[in-house]
């Protein structure tokens, strides 16, 4: 039983207002500004910053879904893994085809600043959570 | 004491409405606070998980970052004044403005010049009445702030503070804010946002949680770049949502108290009215005593 229990990651999805998911995973693969990273029990301590805003993690029961987490970080330590976004979301939550939409508005109001630069990631990772999801 | 009956009626009327308002603001109010503390919980882990994470950074790597340094000469500090955007709060707005008051006077003191950023239209109203000028403000959530208002506040400021003090920046930034103690005691309170003091969490970490060695990805110095804005966004959100919760419980309290005051009025004014009531009846009854005893008298003469 022992090993069976170190055999998980515990997993928290945290967006600045809620918990979005929490629970048991076997795998969680995030891209982070290196590339991607999977990250499975036993992984040393890390501290990545998140770019292309999606996190793909398998549970424990085998279910597999796809988060987006734009500008997010991620932490993990002790076979905790904690995915931090402000604007975390579960991919089957999200519209895909509203998703799309926001991101041309997003896309055709440019991304000269930087508050419109963001709206265009925040836009891109919705769609590509929800693409993967789909 | 108006012995008018009518005028007591009409009184006794509208302070009964009075207080019929008081009370549903005071219920409103209450269910509000609840509210408000579940959302001060629910962004309990955001908070958690960043403080640890930019500790975790600051203690295993040696990266000065401009927005923890101090600088040598402080010349011109901000103050961020969290305060409501509605009364019937007591004196919720008064005593954070008043602690806002006391903050600038010693900054003063110090040789610094005080820029004001102020949240919260009552802190606005202060200011413009007394025609200060104010750096930037923003209103319209006081008692529900959301975390994308905390971001933008903290954009703002940080570009302030990353801004030569030759320039208009600032360097150093203050809040001033009301801090949910308890139901019954909120505190208005400062806090230093920048530079960073890191070390100074909510809640200390229990002495056998020892932070790992982490693996930075990309790099220490760019995790920190990242970190750093996101954590003053949280510490600026999490001060909203005290403030939030301690405008909630004053005007529940406050409230609380007009209901009582209505129904002593009200009480008061139920005396009144059935005294002039009696005093009226009263006096009825003497004339037609009177009247009836002439009459008789005056009977028993023309017998």
């Amino acid at each position: 039983m022992a090993d069976e229990s170190a055999k998980h990651l515990e997993v928290a999805l945290v967006a600045a207002e809620r918990t979005v998911w929490q629970g048991q995973a076997r795998i969680v693969i995030a891209r982070t500004t290196d590339g991607d990273v999977g990250i499975l029990p036993g992984h040393a301590p890390l501290l990545g910053l998140l770019q292309g805003g999606t996190v793909q993690v398998r549970t424990v029961d085998d279910e597999y879904f796809v988060a987006a987490a734009p500008d997010g970080f991620i932490s993990v330590a002790n076979d905790r893994v904690s995915i931090l976004a402000e604007n975390a979301e579960m991919g089957h939550d999200i519209d895909l085809e509203e998703a799309r939409r926001e991101l041309e508005e997003a896309l055709a109001t440019g991304s000269e600043t930087d508050a419109d630069a963001d709206e265009v990631r925040l836009a891109e990772a919705r769609v590509r959570a929800a693409e993967k999801t789909a | 004491m108006p012995a008018n009956l009518r005028e007591l009626r009409d009184r006794k009327a509208s302070v009964s409405t009075i207080k019929k308002l008081t009370r549903a603001m005071e219920l409103i109010a209450a269910s509000r606070i609840v509210k408000a503390q579940q959302r001060a919980q629910a962004a309990g882990p955001y908070a958690r998980e960043l403080t640890r994470a930019v500790s975790a950074v600051a203690t295993f790597s040696n990266v000065d970052h401009p927005l923890t340094t101090e600088k040598a000469d402080p010349k011109r500090a901000a103050v961020l004044l969290i305060t409501s955007d509605r009364g019937q709060a007591g004196a919720y707005s008064a005593n954070v403005i008043r602690e806002g008051e006391r903050l600038n006077q010693m900054l003063r003191e110090d040789g610094k010049d005080v820029v004001p950023y102020l949240s919260g239209r009552k802190g606005i109203a202060f200011y413009t009445f007394r025609q200060r000028e104010v750096a930037q403000s923003w209103s319209g959530d006081s008692d529900a702030p959301s975390f994308a208002r905390a971001r933008e506040m903290a954009d703002a400021l940080i570009e302030a503070f990353l801004t030569p003090t030759e320039d208009g920046g600032v360097d150093e930034i203050h809040i001033v804010f009301t801090r949910f103690v308890s139901m019954l005691t909120q505190r208005a309170d400062v806090i230093r946002l920048l530079p960073l003091e890191v070390v100074e969490g909510e809640e200390a970490p229990a002495a056998d949680d020892v932070l790992p060695l982490y693996e930075f990805e990309p790099s220490a110095e760019e995790v920190l770049d990242g970190l750093l804005p996101k954590y003053v966004a949280s510490r600026i959100h999490y001060c909203m949502l005290q403030a939030a919760a301690s405008e909630l419980a004053n005007r529940q309290r406050a409230m609380k108290s007009a209901t009582d005051n209505a129904q002593d009025l009200i009480e008061k004014l139920t005396r009144d009215l059935n005294q002039a009531r009696q005093a009226q009846i009263t006096q009825e009854i003497s004339e037609i005593v009177g009247g009836a005893s002439a009459l008789a008298d005056a009977n028993a003469g023309s017998e």
